[in-house]
């Protein structure tokens, strides 16, 4: 056993470390530090930045543009970027289709498709979610029957995160609705947001955000060549697609940055006429949540270490699921923790405020983002298969119940 | 960064668990835990022979040279069988004095007998007013000639009643919770003004209350400085949580083994139980409890003797932590998920819950260890 980082790896550390601070705009850290919303054109600046050195997809194989780096590498350098803070690049590109084209896809829509995404001139958005199939994601009903050369798809998508910025949409579609066993009749296709036929309609959240919609698709008329891989066998694909949504998800590095800045934040407010950061109840609540994490940060190095040792090849490890229970959880007690830090100011609701407003102030401008990203974060807990669904693998597939 | 073990550890391990598994039986244990003097001499001779009671010691006075991870080892497979015998006490506690803080002739008279199992030894530490504080200690150690005079009670003294010589921390100066002037002093059980009081634990183990009138010591008997030795009693017991923190584990994962057995075999409504969701739900959160302290542990066991004692305590303290609370979570379902039959002696499951329960009271329970993390700086080092 040996719990420490080699030379190599700390010296890697320090490199994108040093290049993530000079090399991310000013306004955009400021905004990702202070908890604010990050908008399109941020993403996508940053991901350019990534790009030109290099980084945009380091975990793809390097003849696509990775960097040929090994799991604890890869784990390092999102840590990094989540401590930064950076934006995070759209995962429904470079986590998400970008590895189901490289490994299932055809030549044509590799060389279509994985330079747009690593440069983000596509923005994707993920079709699977439906108002009838959210954890029975099988039971999907989207249709898409064969018409000549073209694929006629019907029915309704929902929960399409940032949809509203999206040039392409991948989606399962139900292409074989005899098929004997449900995951069997469906595919997995590629869809330009320009077709006729899609509407794109926002759902606002309970922080008062829009960051999901719904999506509809009425006669939309999807060239064959958009299919990836075999018809029928989309199901695969989505499955090797969730794994890999798993192995990231812990998001240590995020929740890292959240309680360093709510420990600064509370040294600045003041309870009892002394600052909060002295309070023992709000010690120990913090102290509990940086065990927690401490926990999470060990088991997760634990799963990097496995993968690493088995070559990265197999299928991702089913304690990756302790990951997503844990790490949201940890992501949530943080904005809990923020909440009891602004107290009375979570109140107001801050539209947009900044610093150069000449209005007179509702409240300090940091406060602004604590209640949303504490009502926004719930979802943290349902996305990615809901952690109830996580406890459902841990009791199949580890415990053999 | 590496969490497996390499050969010769995994070799330890099978061949600790074989012992164990051959001839630790639940049906044995209890005979052993019913008769005097509660543990097994014949199984302390097989740890013996296997070297498990020589295993952290340095090779230069016989021992084998093990470091915390083949403490680890060792501990884990304990808490799996819950032995009772004295190695927590003798080898790891005492041992660890010995190993810090003693003199090489100290060194050569006392690790071959704890090698070769004719000397057991006990930690006489926790007083009646000190709980988990380490430097509250009211004993006292007069200065007499070139020797001392020690006068105290001490409480709770783990397997103080079968022990040949007590490590006893007693005061050469300052108040009562001062930190230095704190003297660690090994006495022959025996000496004249030493009485004891021994009785069974919650979990079937061994103590006693140890009373020091006017017992004479040599300046021999005295373990590194006499007038600053809490640095020493801080780093020994350090290490001890962390070995704790790997037993527990050991338990942990029994008691979840166990549950999710009973699932699988124990049928109502003409079903296995663990059928039904909410039991398989409440026995994937004990998995993910387990999970975590075996994180933490194996934390605690590469921290514990780092020579930053600041990095050193808030690490061991955030794993006792962990190890409080899954131990709490993850006795408490395995006895619920048990129902009424694991409310009875007759089934393994409830003696692993006290076990992992009293390894919390030891040195320090969840709350105190939470109280000292949040006394102090982040966690989250950069």
């Amino acid at each position: 056993m040996d719990l420490t980082f080699t030379p190599e790896e700390i010296a890697f550390r320090d490199e994108v470390r040093t290049f993530f601070r000079e090399a991310l705009p000013a306004d955009i850290h400021k905004k990702m530090a202070e908890g604010h919303h990050v908008g399109k054109e941020d993403i996508v600046t940053w991901q350019r930045i990534l790009n030109e050195k290099g980084w945009a997809v380091p975990h793809w194989p390097v003849e696509h543009g990775g960097t040929g780096w090994g799991p604890m590498k890869q784990y390092i350098f999102q840590e990094e970027m989540q401590r930064t803070p950076a934006p995070s690049p759209l995962q429904f590109g470079v986590f998400m289709v970008g590895p189901v084209i490289y490994t299932f896809g055809n030549d044509a829509q590799k060389a279509q498709f994985l330079p747009r995404i690593a440069n983000i001139d596509d923005w994707w958005c993920q079709g699977f979610s439906e108002p009838g199939s959210g954890s029975d994601l099988a039971s999907l009903r989207t249709s898409a029957k064969r018409n000549g050369d073209h694929f006629v798809v019907n029915g309704q998508k929902t929960w399409t995160t940032l949809a509203q910025y999206a040039d392409w949409i991948f989606c399962l579609v139900r292409t074989n609705p005899e098929a004997e066993k449900k995951q069997q009749g469906i595919s997995f296709v590629l869809i330009d947001m320009k077709t006729p036929g899609i509407d794109v309609r926002p759902i606002q959240t309970i922080d008062g955000g829009h960051e999901v919609n719904e999506v509809f698709f009425d006669d939309v008329r999807v060239p064959v060549e958009n299919l990836v891989g075999e018809e029928n066998r989309g199901w695969d694909y989505a499955k090797f697609l969730l794994g890999n949504e798993r192995t990231n998800i812990a998001r240590v590095g995020v929740s890292k940055q959240r309680l360093e800045r709510i420990r600064a934040l509370a040294a600045q407010v003041s309870e009892n006429d002394r600052p909060l950061i002295e309070a023992p109840w709000f010690r120990e609540k913090l102290a509990a949540t940086e065990i927690e994490l401490k926990a999470l940060e060990m088991t997760q190095l634990r799963v990097v270490a496995a993968d690493a040792k088995r070559g990265n090849k197999g299928q991702p490890d089913p304690a990756s699921s302790i990951l997503k229970i844990k790490g949201s959880q940890i992501q949530q007690a943080t904005t809990d923790l923020l909440m009891d830090v602004v107290g009375p100011f979570a109140l107001p609701f801050q539209e947009g405020e900044d610093d150069f407003s000449n209005e007179m102030p509702i409240a300090p401008v940091w406060a602004g983002p604590a209640a949303p990203t504490y009502f926004n974060w719930r979802k943290i807990s349902i996305y990615g298969g809901s952690n109830e669904i996580q406890k459902n693998i841990i009791a199949k597939a580890i415990l053999g119940l | 960064m590496d969490f497996d073990l390499n050969d010769e550890q995994r070799l330890l391990k099978e061949s600790v668990e074989r012992l164990t598994t051959d001839r630790y039986a639940f049906e044995t244990r209890g005979k052993v835990m019913a008769a005097e003097p509660g543990w097994s001499a014949q199984m302390w001779g097989q740890y013996a022979e296997l070297g498990l009671l020589a295993l952290p010691f340095s090779s230069d006075h016989g021992g084998m040279d093990g470091g915390p991870v083949e403490t680890m080892i060792v501990m884990e497979a304990f808490g799996k069988a819950l032995t009772l015998e004295p190695f927590f006490t003798t080898v790891v506690l005492s041992g660890g004095f010995l190993r810090h803080g003693a003199s090489d002739d100290q060194k050569a008279a006392l690790i071959p007998q704890i090698a070769d199992g004719s000397l057991k030894l006990a930690f006489a530490q926790t007083e009646k007013q000190s709980r988990y504080d380490l430097f509250d200690v009211a004993a006292t150690a007069r200065r007499d000639g070139d020797g001392f005079v020690i006068d105290g009670a001490k409480s709770v003294v783990l397997h103080g009643d079968s022990a040949g010589k007590f490590i006893v921390t007693a005061r050469t100066g300052g108040e009562r919770r001062y930190k230095g002037g704190i003297g660690v002093f090994i006495v022959d059980a025996d000496a004249s003004g030493v009485s004891r009081r021994g009785y069974r634990t919650q979990d079937g183990h061994r103590a006693a209350e140890v009373l020091f009138e006017s017992v004479r010591v040599g300046a021999d008997a005295v373990v590194g400085d006499p007038d600053d030795g809490f640095p020493l009693v801080e780093r020994v017991v350090d290490e001890a949580i962390a070995a704790l923190c790997a037993e527990a584990v050991g338990a942990m994962e029994r008691m979840h083994e166990l549950t999710v057995d009973y699932l699988k075999v124990r049928k109502q409504f003409g079903v296995p139980i663990g059928k039904f969701q909410v039991l398989q739900h409440a026995a994937a959160d004990m998995f993910v409890a387990l999970e975590q302290a075996r994180s933490m542990t194996m934390l605690a066991t590469m921290m514990c003797q780092d020579e930053d004692a600041a990095a050193r305590r808030s690490a061991l303290s955030a794993a006792k932590v962990q190890v409080g609370k899954s131990g709490k979570f993850v006795g408490e379902t395995a006895i619920q998920l048990h129902g009424g039959v694991g409310m009875t002696m007759e089934f393994p499951v409830g003696h692993y819950f006290k076990r992992t329960t009293m390894i919390d009271a030891t040195f320090g329970n969840a709350e105190h260890h939470l109280a000292r993390i949040a006394g102090g700086a982040s966690l989250i080092a950069a």
